[in-house]
């Protein structure tokens, strides 16, 4: 179906955008045009995710010219549930950004610059054109290199070089692909690249452009052993900027890897061996890698890589069991570690740092955040019913009846190295007593009620719609059942976008 | 530095560049041109007079901090891709104007976002160039 308005979502981005860099310098305004305007952009997102639920996929010819030859845009129920998802951390962000983010990064266009990322987001995960889907990525990754600079101390500079040269890197492999791609099929729209790869009949030549894509999306979504740029980087920037990264950059790599092997690379036996132990490795990684912080967001980070396992895991499978466990999974993960960071932000505020050593006494002091923290903890760790249980069900039971057994064991290590450095980070920052000796500065304290507010709504919106994704587990499985069909099946998308 | 040979130069360049670019930015939808070259002519063209004069001159000139063209540029830009929508069409769709207007040619919507365009590269040159020499006083 053809709808003119599903890139509705990138273009109240960029309006915010434009609006905020007229009112240079006017951070109040800017305040206001980013939380008024990332709730609009949540609106159209629901939408566009009901309107794609109850008729179908819609496609846009960008400029009128028709597929395969122009640039199309397409929302299936994947890209719709990816941007209702980026909306939702977006709208979070920017109420936490409001208070969270300092006046002398406000008054370097930390707003705007927030915003075109959020458009570039949405854009990449529309678009139906595999070169297009590259441009969006530069646009995530220039908006992404400004807002993980600003501001300029040297540590977070030192956090920038690395995050830079390995997404320029990744940049680079993502391009060569696309380029020996065009060479092979001279087609760069991927519903009609799923039809033209199949009669190339250098199937080597396949395999080998296959890799370029999967080190492209790999470096991008932190998988072994290409991971390590992200945790030396992400505990650099303010977390307001670190949760959007840790929410949403990862995952924009897991929908490239979801949307490419679905459509262009069906995996292969070499691939899904591949991608399987990719995973067990990251999983493992990152689990060990958690093991060990003592520091709050770098503990997070390193549980990003962790869990971006388990759904690389859930790709390796490809069937459809194990893609509904990876798109539930991603569904909960993105508004999961989206609430981790900005809990990591609210407990700076509350205490001026990070350090789980000179943490302590937040449950006596604070006890009805400490529980609304609780909750999202719990839904991370899993436990039933809150949304990290469901995912894993499924791909328990794929992995085994795939008899898989090795992932099954790092699918259970990662998830008790979880379960033990959350309950860890709950007992020294929550239960201990404050350290003896440590001068506490409590910024929290100070701060007038409605900047309180503001600072806990987000954590308590996310916490919500993690608490939903749990309870209402039956709804997310229908979405996440569709979504896997669609992705098994991938004729109707095909036909959407080719008219034929 | 004061040279009066360049004093004299620039005078008599800068119409000339400004013209020059205005032009580019015209042609640039058919033929070699548009907004991205017409606007780097036109800063070079500010940039020559701010060698004569200096940079506080040159902003007098412009009467505007060059930062200001960036969200007017992107606008303008921004409003043309999304005028298709109103009418029924994809976005980016080109729309014409049927007449033809003397001197110009064929009006369209790709012509206003070539003009975002142009502004948009004045501000972001002229930003960084006015930013590295302002620092030096």
């Amino acid at each position: 179906m053809t709808g003119n308005h599903i890139l509705a979502s990138v273009f109240i981005h960029l309006f915010i955008a434009i609006f905020q860099l007229i009112a240079w310098r006017k951070t109040v305004t800017q305040r206001i045009l980013s939380v008024g305007g990332a709730l609009v952009g949540l609106i159209i997102a629901i939408v566009l995710f009901q309107q794609v639920y109850l008729h179908g996929t819609y496609t846009l010819n960008a400029a009128n010219w028709a597929a395969p030859f122009g640039i199309v845009f397409a929302a299936d129920l994947l890209s719709a549930t990816m941007v209702l998802l980026t909306s939702i951390a977006g709208f979070a962000v920017s109420i936490f950004s409001s208070t969270g983010i300092s006046r002398q990064r406000m008054l370097y266009g930390y707003f705007p610059i927030f915003h075109f990322l959020l458009m570039g987001l949405n854009g990449a995960f529309l678009t139906g054109d595999i070169f297009n889907l590259y441009v969006w990525f530069e646009v995530i990754i220039i908006s992404s290199f400004v807002l993980m600079t600003l501001g300029g101390r040297k540590q977070q500079l030192e956090g920038a070089v690395k995050y830079m040269a390995m997404n320029i890197l990744a940049s680079m492999f993502f391009l060569t692909g696309i380029g020996i791609l065009y060479g092979i099929t001279g087609s760069l729209n991927m519903a009609d690249l799923s039809t033209k790869i199949q009669e190339v009949e250098n199937r080597s030549l396949v395999g080998i452009t296959s890799v370029f894509f999967i080190l492209g999306f790999g470096i991008k979504s932190a998988v072994f052993p290409l991971y390590f740029w992200l945790p030396s980087s992400y505990h650099t920037p303010p977390s307001a900027v670190a949760a959007t990264f840790g929410g949403l950059l990862t995952k924009v790599g897991i929908y490239a890897m979801l949307r490419v092997n679905s459509l262009i690379f069906i995996p292969d036996d070499f691939t899904r061996k591949l991608l399987m132990t990719i995973a067990v490795l990251t999983i493992l990684t990152g689990a060990f890698g958690a093991l060990i912080k003592t520091s709050v967001r770098r503990l997070f980070s390193y549980l990003i890589v962790c869990h971006i396992g388990f759904m690389v895991g859930g790709i390796a499978m490809f069937t459809k069991v194990a893609l509904i466990g990876t798109v539930f999974y991603l569904i909960h993960d993105i508004m999961v570690k989206t609430n981790m960071f900005l809990i990591a932000g609210l407990i700076r505020q509350l205490r001026g740092t990070m350090s789980m050593e000179k943490l302590g006494g937040l449950y006596r002091e604070y006890p009805k955040i400490s529980l609304l923290i609780a909750i999202v903890l719990f839904s991370l760790v899993g436990i039933p019913p809150l949304s990290g249980f469901w995912p894993k069900i499924y791909l328990f039971r794929e992995s085994f009846s795939q008899h898989q057994y090795v992932y099954i064991a790092a699918l259970i290590t990662g998830s008790l190295a979880t379960l033990y450095v959350i309950a860890k980070m709950w007992a020294e920052a929550f239960w201990k007593e404050t350290p003896q000796g440590i001068a506490v500065e409590d910024q929290f304290a100070p701060l007038p009620v409605y900047r309180k507010i503001l600072l806990v709504l987000p954590i308590g919106i996310l916490g919500v719609v993690s608490v939903y994704i749990g309870i209402n587990a039956e709804t997310i499985i229908q979405v996440a059942d569709r979504i896997a069909n669609e992705l098994i099946d991938t004729s109707s998308y095909i036909k959407a976008v080719l008219k034929n | 530095m004061r040279s009066i040979i360049l004093q004299t130069a620039t005078r008599y360049l800068l119409p000339i560049l400004l013209l020059f670019s205005i032009f580019l930015l015209l042609r640039g939808h058919y033929y070699p041109g548009g907004g991205f070259v017409g606007g780097l002519v036109a800063s070079i063209a500010f940039v020559l007079h701010s060698f004569t004069n200096g940079t506080d001159a040159t902003m007098k000139l412009l009467g505007r901090k060059p930062l200001s063209l960036i969200p007017i540029g992107l606008g303008i830009s921004a409003f043309s891709v999304i005028l298709p929508l109103f009418f029924g069409l994809p976005p980016m769709t080109g729309l014409w104007v049927q007449e033809k207007f003397p001197l110009i040619g064929l009006i369209g919507s790709s012509l206003f976002f070539d003009i975002g365009v142009y502004l948009v590269v004045i501000g972001v040159v002229l930003t960084i160039l006015f930013t590295i020499s302002l620092t030096d006083d």
